[in-house]
């Protein structure tokens, strides 16, 4: 080893990542108007899609420049769920977006392939027996990790994203027992999903409704969904990035999500 | 038999389009007593309260009794032609498009000898019906064909001016899950519109109509979210030009009280949509319309509003969606302002409570989507620029007009 070698893990990383060796992949959508998000029937309160209204546009409202007022629900686009957005979670301390500990901002990955599955089917639901037969080729999920499920749904758009009937969505999930045992037996930092939601399309149908939710939320682990290449990751090895915005008692965030690869 | 007009040849793209011209617009106080009626499309003049003579055109005093008591009220509308003029040459801009023109002095069958505009077939001696219109500057005119005989005045250029026919015409509905849509297509197609292009919002979510729609022929539906800046300009970069009639449909109706917290997000929600929705059409669509209003047969000619009555008193309720129509109306004023000159018609429709699943706890009388279709399509076939559609709107006008407060305590009951 020469003097000029880097030594510190964040200086092996930085040259790592100047090399290429260590490649950054984004796993976010655009955030932009006409995505499909969470339907709830109509009487209900609804979540805000994403809205980008011009404040100038180098124009007479603003000769030089260009910005634009944007709104949206939190729960929009690529977003993570904390804690404190389902009831179960709603008396944990630090449940919310802006208490989040930052040092589980920063967390690795292990991705379980469910495309083929989720192809054939749209209501495939994920099982622990399922999850097993990963660990036996992969090794155990270690604790803190994030469990992201590729079903490769990001590829598509529209109207067979969303894919919704007279029965509602109809999209890939984990089943309830998974939700519990990745919670119980693998106390995993949450769950990602290429989905609108962590839950299954069918998910409310389940026992106890919406598994997802349930579990992650009420032991205080989050939810990342809307996800997009997935495919684009290792079995185990990726290290997430995934920041939430900074909203006072927020239930969410829209986020840059991105991963960090090694080839 | 009638002999519906051909559809008019494309555009000449090395002919500078048509820029929109007036007829004179000047008329006293008096003369906006028949605006009303006109807008309308009721036949109604000046009228001694105390003689009962009928004066046209119209004056600050009878000119039987000299009494200053006058009402505009509604008049038979029949008369014989004792001769015609045919204009052949005019020294206004807006009437050499036009010349030759007939104008014929008629004897109503109501008391006055008036000059009006006539049909072409109009000759002396024969029965003619006449109507108060309103002209390309929006003021009121009259216009008379023969009583009988073709009852549609579609071949005399001069009834085109007045009136805003979808015939030929291509039309925009601007939220097609609004249950008016699919009839207002099916009346707009029936009627001759040689487009119809349909909005959908967040085609994402199934919509059970689309087939219906598509079905109808001549009918495209394409993306429009009228919450959506980026939508509406999209949008309007592909059709903005090709928009003769533009239908603002939109629906958002929710019940809710002002105690509610709830109310906030849907007023938000419902003023996006209605309000903020016809703010985004206007900015992206009004410019090209406007500039189109005398674009050859083919021109722009029509913006609809469709209304609740309840723009004009909060319904107990919804007070949510009531406001949002106000707003609306309060936009379809001043589109009206802005559009003057234009001759493009801005047409509010008034319906009272209409057959909706929002609003099936309310018993009937409720107005059918598809009679609020045919209305609209009747009101610019007319060229009006205000309708009331159905027994409940129709009351609500005549009580409203009245006594407001009257109806406002009755509301309450309800």
């Amino acid at each position: 080893m020469t003097m000029n070698e880097p030594t510190s893990p964040i200086a092996l990383m930085t040259a790592a990542l100047a090399s290429g060796k260590v490649r950054v992949v984004d796993l976010t959508q655009t955030l932009e108007p006409g995505g499909p998000t969470i339907v709830m029937p109509p009487e209900l309160g609804q979540s805000w899609p994403v809205r980008i209204e011009p404040i100038s546009r180098y124009d007479d409202s603003g000769p030089a420049w260009y910005w634009n007022n944007i709104s949206f629900g939190e729960h929009t686009g690529t977003h993570l769920d904390a804690p404190i957005h389902w009831i179960t979670g709603r008396y944990l301390p630090h449940n919310s977006v802006d208490t989040m500990p930052t040092s589980l901002m920063v967390a690795p990955a292990c991705v379980i392939d469910c495309s083929a599955e989720s192809a054939t089917d749209a209501d495939f639901l994920v099982t622990v027996d399922f999850v097993e037969k990963w660990e036996a080729q992969h090794g155990r999920i270690p604790p803190g990790s994030w469990v992201l499920l590729r079903t490769d749904w990001s590829l598509k758009r529209g109207a067979a994203y969303a894919n919704l009937d007279d029965t509602g969505a109809h999209t890939p999930g984990p089943d309830a027992e998974l939700m519990r045992w990745l919670v119980e037996e693998r106390d995993v930092l949450g769950v990602g999903t290429e989905t609108i939601g962590t839950d299954a399309g069918q998910g409310g149908h389940l026992d106890p409704p919406y598994p997802a939710h349930h579990y992650l939320h009420g032991a205080g682990k989050y939810g990342l969904q809307c996800l997009a290449k997935l495919d684009a990751l290792p079995a185990k090895g990726a290290l997430i990035i995934a920041a939430p915005l900074k909203i006072r008692e927020g239930s969410g965030s829209p986020l840059r999500v991105i991963a960090l690869v090694e080839d | 038999m009638i002999v519906q007009r051909q559809r008019p040849p494309r555009k000449n793209p090395l002919q500078r389009t048509a820029a929109p011209l007036q007829p004179p617009a000047r008329r006293s106080r008096a003369a906006q007593g028949l605006t009303r009626a006109a807008a309308q499309g009721q036949f109604a003049l000046h009228t001694c309260q105390a003689c009962q003579a009928v004066s046209y055109p119209p004056r600050d005093a009878c000119p039987k009794c000299l009494s200053e008591n006058l009402i505009v009220a509604p008049v038979p509308n029949g008369g014989t032609i004792l001769s015609v003029t045919t204009i052949q040459i005019s020294g206004e801009p807006y009437f050499r498009r036009l010349v030759p023109a007939r104008q014929a002095l008629i004897a109503l069958d109501c008391g006055p000898t008036i000059v009006a505009e006539v049909r072409p077939d109009c000759a002396a001696g024969i029965r003619v019906r006449a109507s108060l219109q309103l002209d390309k500057a929006g003021q009121p005119v009259i216009y008379a064909r023969p009583e009988h005989g073709d009852a549609n005045s579609d071949s005399d250029p001069h009834w085109r001016e007045l009136v805003a026919d979808p015939l030929h015409r291509r039309c925009l509905i601007t939220d097609g899950r609004n249950p008016v849509a699919l009839p207002l297509a099916k009346a707009l197609l029936a009627a001759g519109a040689a487009k119809v292009v349909v909005g959908i919002s967040e085609r994402w979510k199934p919509f059970a109509e689309a087939a219906k729609l598509e079905a109808l022929g001549s009918v495209e539906l394409v993306d429009l979210d009228l919450a959506d800046d980026q939508s509406v300009s999209a949008l309007a970069s592909d059709y903005g030009a090709k928009t003769d009639i533009l239908l603002h449909t939109a629906l958002h109706l929710r019940p809710g009280s002002v105690f509610s917290g709830a109310e906030l997000l849907k007023a938000r929600d419902a003023m996006e949509v209605s309000y903020f929705g016809a703010l985004r059409l206007a900015h992206h669509f009004g410019p090209v319309m406007r500039s189109r209003g005398a674009d050859r047969d083919n021109s722009a000619a029509a913006w609809v509003n469709l209304l609740s009555i309840f723009a004009h008193l909060s319904w107990p309720g919804f007070a949510a969606y009531s406001a949002t129509q106000a707003a609306s109306l309060s936009f379809s004023q001043a589109l009206r302002a802005e559009m003057r000159g234009s001759g493009v018609r801005v047409l509010d429709v008034f319906t009272g409570p209409m057959e909706i699943d929002w609003l099936e706890h309310l018993p009937p009388p409720k107005v059918q989507p598809s009679a609020v279709a045919n209305e609209i399509v009747a009101a610019l076939k007319g060229g009006e620029e205000e309708r009331w559609v159905g027994d409940v709107a129709k009351d609500f006008r005549e009580r409203f007009t009245a006594n407001p407060k009257e109806i406002e305590r009755d509301l309450w009951q309800q």
